[in-house]
């Protein structure tokens, strides 16, 4: 019931016209950057960071997070009527979205997609509302011990669970960490793998590592594949729209499984894609006739569209009541708390709740008006497709330069902005994800604090990260899902040892 | 699956680009990054070894954990290095053909010159010429097209940042002409 209050008081810091106005602003701005070719949420935010550099942090946040939402639903647009995925988890709505555009019921792959998108967030936001504030209350108790053991958690998660080969996620996490310790030591103050240049004593910021590693390697990666632009033009008129509303509640299984799937996987980091997947899957098993689905099929819409932004959404939670972002764009929106002075973690429910009870309603707000705003939009947005993309390109890199500069005023950045834009098409090319690298540089320093502050505390003893049970059995977890690969071969071969002998 | 979805554009210009020559194929642009990565944790393990790797009496020295994070990248691309020798059975995947290698440098040297140009003339002016630049020369698109849209967009830009928002961005000569 306290969240309830609370909430409200958020949507009373909300409905102010300015707030309004950038939200809608937000929103529209997302959804261009959803739409455009090789640009999707990740990219966008950080790209778009900069023209918040200014405002207080509950707009900042509020008009940030609704260009995320915006973001979201441009990717379905380009998934549907181009069968390119803005995205990597809109590969799997383009498996029964681009096959209805094809058939000329784009409007109506359109329509699922968003209201689906809708419902998934929706839950996603339910969750946050009433498990966030409990969760932060009780880290309220965790000191930098029970901190450290959470990064520990989080980088084993993404080694062990992760889909990609293990020594190119420990190569892109290592590298991360690496770059973000670059610069003045925080405990020591002592400098380091600054080889006497100036311009590193500040350190690698993580948000124009980011614009590289995004924005200009995208650019570079879609001029290398050539993307032809032949889409389906749409627009969604009410008879569609109420068409698919009134279908939907014979598919709220699949609704309801892909949410609770990707509300999951969404707090778990790295999740997002393997929801969308894992959402299409399940629907498909459990469908009476899977061999429709792929071919044009409304629930092959619902089912992905609902997991992706259930799982984008709560991938918010760990941010907000631990200081631990569950995806990329979590990990930039971190990034901008930051600048704006604020220390994500658990004291920011205590220290700052008009921001987070801010947010959270305009995750609420947003998610309403973003719906409205697409479904209406459709049609001028997918023109912004046939733009040629050689105007496009120019203007992404200026933006992208004008974000690299702003961060911190330094013509060097935008060099470095370069580096990294190589780097990561290098990455990209030969399979090492970035999205490990961009946590740990997200990360690096706040982890290394708790290490060392734990280290002070227990004189250079390590079995501090086992002192209690809390702290102990999050160690023990995080070195499980290390060496789960491992683990999990071993228990295969004692479960199929064991099997012939039950036989 | 069925593959109905065989018509896709990008397939088709996939198609398109494979009759161009390779200029290089992936295991050995996968070498060439695991020894830059090596390099690099060496570089900056000996560093972080000069500036105290040891364990001191309150914990960690400075370089302690970045130096045994060198020593974990440098672990990680010596295996990623020998799996990329070792593998090298059948058909190499092509990395980039030559008609890919231009396109990509198409979008990079201008980027390059932007980056370059950006010091003395100011981001507004470098944009100016970035986009209509490549709308003109790369895109083909009239000269009339890209010089108003390079115009208006860098334009927008200004007013957006300089004015709207205070954000502050180098400016050159032009600008300054203006009083800014």
């Amino acid at each position: 019931m306290e969240a309830f209050t609370l909430l409200l008081h958020g949507f009373t810091v909300l409905l102010v016209p300015k707030t309004l106005a950038l939200m809608m602003v937000g929103l529209l701005l997302g959804v261009f950057v959803g739409v455009l070719p090789g640009l999707g949420g990740p990219n966008g935010v950080a790209i778009l960071l900069p023209l918040t550099f200014t405002m207080d942090p509950t707009s900042a946040i509020v008009m940030l997070s609704c260009i995320y939402w915006g973001a979201l639903f441009g990717g379905a647009i380009t998934s549907i009527l181009f069968n390119i995925p803005g995205e990597a988890w809109s590969v799997a709505t383009t498996f029964d979205g681009y096959p209805l555009a094809q058939q000329g019921r784009a409007a109506e792959a359109l329509t699922a997609a968003f209201t689906s998108s809708f419902i998934g967030s929706l839950v996603a936001v339910l969750l946050i509302t009433f498990l966030a504030p409990g969760i932060a209350s009780f880290a309220l108790r965790f000191g930098p011990p029970e901190f450290f053991a959470v990064y520990l958690l989080t980088f084993c998660s993404f080694v062990g669970l992760g889909r990609e080969e293990k020594h190119k996620t420990i190569i892109s996490m290592a590298l991360g960490l690496l770059l973000a310790a670059i610069g003045m030591d925080t405990v020591s103050g002592q400098l380091r793998m600054t080889f006497g240049f100036a311009p590193l004593m500040r350190g690698v910021n993580f948000l124009v590592a980011v614009i590289g590693l995004f924005g200009i390697s995208e650019i570079l990666l879609t001029m290398e594949e050539r993307l032809a632009l032949r889409g389906h033009s749409a627009s969604i008129g009410l008879r569609d729209v109420l068409k698919v509303w009134k279908e939907m509640p014979r598919y709220w299984v699949t609704l309801v499984r892909s949410s609770v799937i990707g509300c999951w996987l969404g707090i778990t980091p790295g999740g997002a894609i393997a929801a969308s997947f894992m959402g299409y899957n399940l629907a498909k098993r459990f469908a009476k006739d899977p061999s429709t689905f792929g071919k044009g099929r409304v629930e092959g819409v619902f089912a992905p569209e609902t997991a992706a932004h259930a799982s984008g959404t709560s991938a918010l939670l760990p941010m907000l009541a631990l200081g631990i972002p569950g995806s990329g764009t979590a990990a930039i929106l971190l990034g901008g708390l930051m600048v704006w002075g604020l220390n994500p973690g658990p004291l920011l429910f205590v220290e700052h709740k008009d921001f987070v009870w801010g947010l959270i309603a305009s995750m609420y707000l947003g998610n309403i008006v973003g719906l409205v705003i697409v479904l209406t939009t459709v049609p001028v947005f997918a023109s912004i497709l046939r733009i040629p993309f050689a105007a496009v390109a120019p203007m992404i890199i200026v933006f992208c330069a004008i974000g690299a500069f702003a961060i911190q005023n330094a013509l060097f950045d935008v060099w470095l902005m370069l580096l990294f834009g190589v780097v990561g098409y290098g990455f990209k090319k030969i399979g090492i994800p970035l999205a490990p690298l961009t946590l740990a540089l997200v990360l690096g320093n706040r982890s290394e604090d708790a290490f060392r502050l734990s280290m002070i505390g227990s004189d250079g003893d390590l079995r501090v990260f086992w002192s209690n049970g809390l702290v102990g059995t999050i160690t023990t977890l995080a070195l499980v899902l290390l060496f789960w690969p491992l683990i999990g071969r071993l228990l295969e071969g004692v479960t199929r040892t064991r099997r012939p002998a039950k036989a | 699956m069925e593959s109905t979805r065989s018509e896709t554009p990008i397939e088709a210009s996939d198609a398109a680009g494979d009759a161009s020559p390779p200029v290089v194929h992936t295991p050995a642009v996968e070498v060439f990054i695991y020894l830059v990565l090596l390099a690099f944790a060496l570089l900056l393990g000996v560093d972080n070894w000069r500036s105290g790797a040891g364990w001191s009496q309150d914990g960690p020295q400075a370089g302690y954990l970045p130096f045994y994070l060198c020593v974990i990248l440098a672990g990680a691309s010596l295996y990623g290095l020998a799996l990329a020798l070792v593998r090298r059975s059948g058909q190499p995947k092509i990395f980039l053909t030559r008609d890919q290698l231009r396109r990509v440098l198409q979008v990079f040297v201008p980027t390059l010159l932007y980056c370059i140009v950006m010091q003395w003339l100011g981001i507004y002016v470098a944009s100016f010429v970035l986009i209509a630049g490549f709308m003109r020369f790369i895109g083909r698109i009239a000269w009339w097209k890209s010089l108003l849209t390079a115009f208006v967009f860098s334009c927008a830009m200004f007013v957006t940042f300089e004015i709207a928002f205070d954000v502050l961005m180098p400016k050159g000569p032009l600008e300054a002409l203006f009083g800014f």
